[in-house]
């Protein structure tokens, strides 16, 4: 079963919550939605669930029009990032509650009970009641219940974002194996940048109702088509500089001059804005036309196993991602050394003029 | 300001309590220093909130002791032992402005108006709240109340401590890491023993410069950052520090080593000694996934690996490789290109640590020299067969 979403519009009390949404999810496909809090990640699954109408436009599965369909009439499950469950019923019948409202015959219920739950590892606790659960199993209740039925459109609005960082890390990679053998559309919607590319497959990024950008989730991280796309697709967030070429010279700010040699010798005279990762920035040089920046640290934050150095000066300020741990006192002067060849160029309108990882592939 | 001492302290919500499985914090002795900015890290359901609530007196522990400066507190309240505490969500009153909220713990305690003014705006003026002072609290953001709520626990210089529960659990995501460089410059410029309670590894190693890492009603450690990292004492801080965690192997003896499935794993001479003189029978080896070498060639001492999937997450790629039974996690920088089936991996002896009965088994003479030798280079440095030229 496919589905596509055309021209859709979705205006609400007069606000538009959805302009212009495209998009066509094929059969055993994973599809992250990365954007922010309030960018429409939400509306659009009700859309694609059928909860919601769209103002204009059609919703089509497998080409016929569901535009007017409500969501009972669709096959599709939902898990939403609170842990909604039945509390008055064991996690067993939880999980067998859509094949009891699909008058599923009682043999063939317990057996697809069993094989979820040995999948989602909730096995031993199919006699206990939901509240008595962690909220780890609480949500794999939840899921388990969403994959049980087979489902052509399941979709995950921020199922993670309650749980802890290492219940996270589990799920997440569960998931992704469960949908390898699996032929429904996976529709999973986040905030996190990180969660995308952990996930895999096509990512589209929207913003203010809009989509930005749709492909395979590593290569929108690695080529986005603007600086929205960057920027929503980078933590910690994608510095960004403004600057000037001129005179065979790039000048960041006023005072940081460099010569536009190499990768960048095809930039005309003009205002830019020059991207570059955190992760690209080091303490050492790398390369011999690597720019030296001495800057102030504002603060290193660490995440146990990386540190993320937010770092001043007069003229811009940089975020760096450092592997392993490194301690920096606030206010400690620093020495960063900046990659001219992983510089991202857009223009002053924020369309890419230039990614440096075009530039590998040419 | 305090030293905070925790003499054999344990605690069971259960009166009747005689196995050790109902102790929600097993016997434990613990010295937080004065002035020293601390986390106490750990999963839901450890028991640190158990300990925080015994810190600051609102739970009285049912055995030990707990002594600030000495002197045992386990019976006073919380305003006779002087912690000021923040919640995860904001305590303040609606109805009274900024300024008089954050003046209000001043005035309790009967200080000069004079001074009560000088202190709130000093407050203010450090977590830039000074727009706000004649605000009434209620139409502030839920960010904005919580920094009220950090101003009036911050407000006072008398207090023994300062105890944060999930101080930033409201906060918005980008906002966040303003709010921890506060807290730092305040803990540098006030010099206050403070606490800080949470399950967030990035919270805690920002915020501390040393961690007690909670596990099952224990400190399983209490060092810093970069030592739970480098050097997790208890495979639970292997584990949990970390994203992925630890490798860790059940592994068996042999000789001149230890081996799992038909993997043999040589030990230095000074590990291997170690081990012989003790008995037990649990025995792991531990690497993190940053710092196993991988090669896409055969390569002495190291060992055939199936790649089993390729995590690419932009600044770096997660391998999953199986060695016999195992699954192992390594991790590449994103320009490294990653073997396609078959990965050849080694374990630098710096960095393969051995566990007995979950606890570290280290020569502490070794430990030493490991202090010495890794400058920041070695940490991330990755040997890898195949260089990646960007331009091919």
């Amino acid at each position: 079963m496919s589905l596509s979403l055309e021209s859709v519009d979705s205006v609400v009390n007069g606000n538009l919550h959805l302009s212009q949404i495209n998009l066509s999810l094929q059969p055993g496909s994973f599809n992250v939605l990365l954007g922010r809090t309030l960018a429409g990640k939400t509306s659009l699954m009700r859309m694609m669930a059928g909860l919601d109408r769209p103002t204009s436009g059609r919703v089509l599965m497998d080409g016929a029009d569901v535009t007017g369909i409500p969501v009972q009439k669709r096959n599709i499950s939902m898990v939403y990032q609170q842990f909604i469950n039945y509390p008055n019923l064991t996690v067993r019948e939880n999980i067998a509650s859509p094949l009891r409202l699909a008058k599923t015959n009682a043999a063939e219920v317990e057996k697809r009970v069993l094989e979820t739950a040995d999948m989602l590892q909730i096995t031993p606790f199919l006699d206990s009641y939901p509240l008595a659960l962690s909220g780890g199993q609480q949500q794999r209740t939840a899921m388990a219940r969403a994959l049980v039925k087979d489902a052509s459109v399941i979709l995950f609005d921020e199922p993670l974002v309650n749980l802890d960082y290492k219940l996270r890390e589990e799920l997440r990679s569960e998931l992704r194996e469960l949908f390898k053998i699996r032929n429904a559309i996976a529709v999973y919607a986040t905030t996190e940048p990180n969660e995308a590319l952990a996930l895999g497959g096509t990512t589209t990024l929207l913003h203010e109702g809009k989509i930005i950008q749709t492909g395979p989730s590593a290569q929108v991280y690695r080529e986005p088509a603007n600086v929205i796309a960057a920027d929503l697709f980078s933590e910690p967030p994608i510095n960004l500089i403004s600057g000037q070429v001129k005179d065979n010279e790039v000048i960041f700010g006023e005072s940081v001059h460099f010569p536009l040699n190499q990768d960048l010798r095809n930039l005309t005279n003009g205002g830019y804005q020059f991207g570059v990762r955190p992760s690209h920035i080091g303490l050492v040089p790398h390369n011999d036309d690597d720019l030296e920046l001495s800057m102030k640290v504002e603060l290193a934050e660490i995440s146990g196993s990386e540190t993320f150095l937010h770092l001043t000066s007069p003229q811009f300020n940089l975020v760096v991602q450092l592997s392993g741990v490194h301690a920096y006192h606030t206010d400690a002067a620093i020495k960063v050394y900046l990659p001219i060849h992983k510089l991202f160029v857009f223009n002053l309108d924020g369309d890419m003029v230039q990614s440096p990882f075009a530039l590998v592939n040419a | 300001m305090s030293e905070i001492h925790l003499k054999s302290l344990a605690h069971s919500y259960d009166k009747t309590a005689s196995g050790s499985q109902v102790y929600a914090l097993r016997e434990m002795n613990h010295v937080w220093e004065q002035g020293g900015a601390y986390a106490l890290l750990g999963p839901s359901g450890c028991g640190k909130s158990t300990l925080l609530n015994i810190i600051s007196g609102l739970l009285t522990p049912s055995s030990g002791e707990v002594r600030f400066d000495g002197k045992v507190v386990n019976h006073l309240s919380p305003q006779e032992r002087n912690i000021a505490q923040v919640f995860q969500f904001p305590v303040i009153y609606d109805s009274m402005t900024v300024f008089d909220n954050l003046a209000f713990p001043l005035r309790n305690m009967k200080m000069a108006e004079a001074k009560v003014i000088s202190r709130v705006h000093d407050i203010a003026n450090i977590l830039e709240l000074h727009p706000l002072l004649k605000r009434k609290a209620r139409n502030l953001t839920a960010d904005e109340k919580q920094k009220v709520s950090m101003g009036r626990g911050l407000v006072r210089d008398d207090v023994s401590a300062i105890l944060f529960d999930e101080p930033l659990t409201v906060i918005d995501p980008q906002l966040k890491w303003k709010l921890r460089r506060k807290l730092k410059q305040i803990h540098e410029q006030f010099e206050l023993t403070m606490i800080y309670v949470t399950h967030d590894q990035l919270e805690a190693s920002t915020f501390a410069d040393k961690i007690a890492v909670m596990y099952d009603g224990k400190i399983v450690q209490f060092g810093t950052p970069r030592e739970l990292f480098e050097n997790p004492k208890h495979t639970f801080v292997g584990y949990f520090i970390g994203s992925p965690g630890m490798n860790l192997f059940s592994v068996q003896r042999t000789e001149g080593g230890v081996r799992f499935a038909d993997v043999s794993i040589p030990l230095e001479t000074s590990k291997q000694k170690l081990l012989d003189d003790l008995p037990q029978t649990n025995i792991k080896i531990g690497i993190r996934p940053e710092f196993i070498h991988v090669w896409n060639k055969p390569t002495t001492d190291a060992f055939e690996c199936q790649v089993q999937h390729i995590e690419d997450l932009g600044t770096y790629k997660i391998l999953t490789l199986t060695l016999g039974e195992h699954t192992i996690k390594a991790r590449l920088g994103e320009d490294h290109l990653p073997p396609e089936q078959v990965a050849y991996i080694s374990f630098p002896e710096q960095w393969l640590k051995l566990y007995v009965d979950e606890y570290l088994v280290e020569d502490t003479m070794l430990d030493s020299d490991i202090t010495i030798t890794h400058g920041e280079q070695s940490i991330t440095q990755k040997h890898i067969s195949t260089e990646v030229n960007r331009h091919a």
